[in-house]
């Protein structure tokens, strides 16, 4: 399926053929630098497991496309420091230490519902479902922050053409992992456990909306969903569920975490969208980590020529 | 040369610019996380809480404990929440609204947890305006205490901003909120004994609080 862009590259930010070449040439000699800087760090950091560990989470992407009209990538470091993952504490800087010893190894994802292929599948045979593409996607957080990140991973469309949704199937639920002892903050009831996201079929089924393992072309962190996630670019973040066991395919809308917890507050739609305010605060601007001012946030995130259509004739107002 | 209790000002003067002290370091050398206004945000709120917590524990403890010295530190400590809740509310100004007032305006107007944070702040200002020995000599003992029974709506609406604008996780708006609580139950129990007692004997033309009143002004005006 194809994904429209917002407009054509204007002729004028297209590269000169000789400079591309000349940045051909830079970029050949720069890999080879991160090359010959990988290999020695890679010796110097022999005795360290973490980095090994590293080393073999490379991934492979066979196409890159960036849907963040080239604004500047969020550094990984903050992508990895600052995480909305309750299940790791409700700090967004405890994920990144409690998550350290998270066992992502093995794992399952039980396909269940109105399907015609349930069944439980290994991550590694998800992961070859299907070949992996870099997007590089807008993250708004509904506290008002946003990120710039390039996930890894293929159309959740793919997964779900593979398990064959029946025709009775209207929505999709996920569920995060449910395992106290790895995940020390399940164990308060900040949050009814486990987590539970949804979105319609025809959400799950749009092109954007993406099964995601890595991110900068590396095997997800912990701290941001390992090792499956989703990705809808055009919503809030808590949408865009962590650490996914469970896809169940259903005939009603699916009761959903921060639904529940205040149902004033977070819709079960919950795109992003700067004239709905939340009840608390404004949704208007939001502040890019990294950027020192505000930046106006954009109807569905950006995204609006892409799943406006999803949403025609809806009140957003009313289905927030 | 300073006295010894003139020294342990000093000393609690600059204890109380270490929260400032450390957040302008970390700042300085980039490490505030990914959100750093953020942070600064948040972490000058806290402060203002605190430093108010501090103040209204300070006549609890000198009374509790029979340390009347303590009295000598709590204006100190009392400006220092307003110069936290200042530096606070400047975060917002400026970088989380940039100076758009009308935004602002509609956000006080509009947000409850921006209403409270407001009205804690304004709440504060004659306080501080006021927390000099001319003020206290100027309004009288007994009026001075009166104004200053502000501080206790003041950090009470403090406390109300923090619970409101979490998003989910209470713990800490709660932790404060229960700290308070008690410092402002001591007071009730204070109020109830004391009624008590005057039912019992001779009424009193004037309590405790107010021996400060007249000529012999000192800085225990009690208003917490």
């Amino acid at each position: 399926m194809l994904i429209r862009k917002p407009q054509d590259i204007p002729s004028s930010e297209i590269t000169d053929r000789k400079l591309y070449l000349n940045r051909r040439k830079f970029m050949v000699g720069a890999a080879a630098l991160g090359a010959a800087a990988v290999v020695g760090r890679a010796t110097w950091d022999l005795g360290s497991p973490e980095m090994l560990v590293n080393a073999a989470a490379k991934l492979q992407a066979s196409k890159r496309t960036d849907h963040a009209g080239g604004e500047k990538q969020t550094p990984l470091q903050d992508i990895t420091n600052y995480n909305n993952f309750y299940e790791f504490g409700t700090d967004k800087y405890s994920p990144a230490g409690l998550a350290k010893e998270f066992r992502t190894r093995p794992w399952t994802v039980s396909v269940e519902g109105l399907v015609k292929r349930a069944k439980t599948y290994d991550i590694d045979a998800v992961l070859k479902m299907a070949p992996l593409e870099e997007r590089v996607y807008r993250l708004r957080c509904v506290e008002g922050w946003s990120m710039v990140i390039p996930w890894l991973g293929f159309p959740l469309s793919d997964f779900l053409r593979q398990v064959e949704p029946s025709p009775g199937a209207k929505f999709v639920e996920f569920t995060t992992l449910y395992d106290p002892k790895q995940m020390p903050g399940q164990r308060s009831s900040v949050l009814e456990w486990p987590y539970i996201e949804g979105l319609r079929l025809d959400e799950a089924m749009h092109p954007l909306t993406l099964l995601t393992v890595g991110l900068y072309g590396e095997v997800l962190p912990n701290q941001n969903g390992a090792p499956l996630r989703l990705v809808v670019p055009w919503k809030y973040g808590f949408k865009s569920i962590k650490s996914v066991v469970k896809i169940r395919l259903v005939d009603r809308q699916p009761a959903t975490t921060w639904n529940k917890s205040a149902p004033t507050e977070y819709g079960f739609y919950s795109n992003v969208n700067p004239n709905v305010d939340h009840p608390r605060w404004s949704q208007a601007k939001e502040r890019r980590i990294g950027e020192f001012f505000k930046r106006k946030t954009l109807m569905f995130n950006g995204y609006a020529e892409q799943v406006g259509n999803l949403y025609s004739g809806m009140d957003l107002r009313k289905d927030f | 040369m300073l006295s010894k209790a003139g020294w342990l000002k000093v000393a609690v003067f600059l204890a109380c610019l270490i929260p400032l002290a450390q957040l302008a370091w970390k700042g300085f050398d980039g490490r505030l996380g990914a959100n750093p206004i953020e942070v600064v945000t948040h972490s000058t709120g806290i402060w203002t809480l605190i430093f108010l917590l501090i103040t209204l524990s300070i006549t609890p403890l000198r009374k509790m404990f029979g340390q009347p010295w303590l009295i000598n530190f709590r204006r100190m400590i009392g400006l220092f929440a307003f110069f936290y809740g200042s530096l606070h509310l400047l975060t917002y100004v400026w970088l989380d609204k940039f100076f758009d007032w009308t935004d602002i305006t509609k956000d006080v107007y509009k947000r409850p947890f921006i209403t409270a944070g407001f009205t804690a702040f304004v709440l504060m200002v004659p306080l501080a305006a006021t927390s000099t020995k001319r003020w206290i000599q100027r309004l009288g003992g007994r009026r001075w205490n009166l104004l200053h029974k502000l501080v206790y709506v003041s950090a009470l609406a403090g406390v109300v901003h923090f619970y409101w604008l979490v998003k989910k996780d209470v713990t800490e708006p709660l932790i404060y909120g229960s700290v308070l609580a008690a410092l402002l139950s001591y007071r009730v129990g204070v109020w109830a004994w004391k009624k008590s007692e005057s039912g019992k004997r001779v009424p009193r033309s004037a309590g405790e609080d107010t021996a400060a009143n007249g000529s012999s002004v000192q800085v225990t005006a009690d208003a917490d």
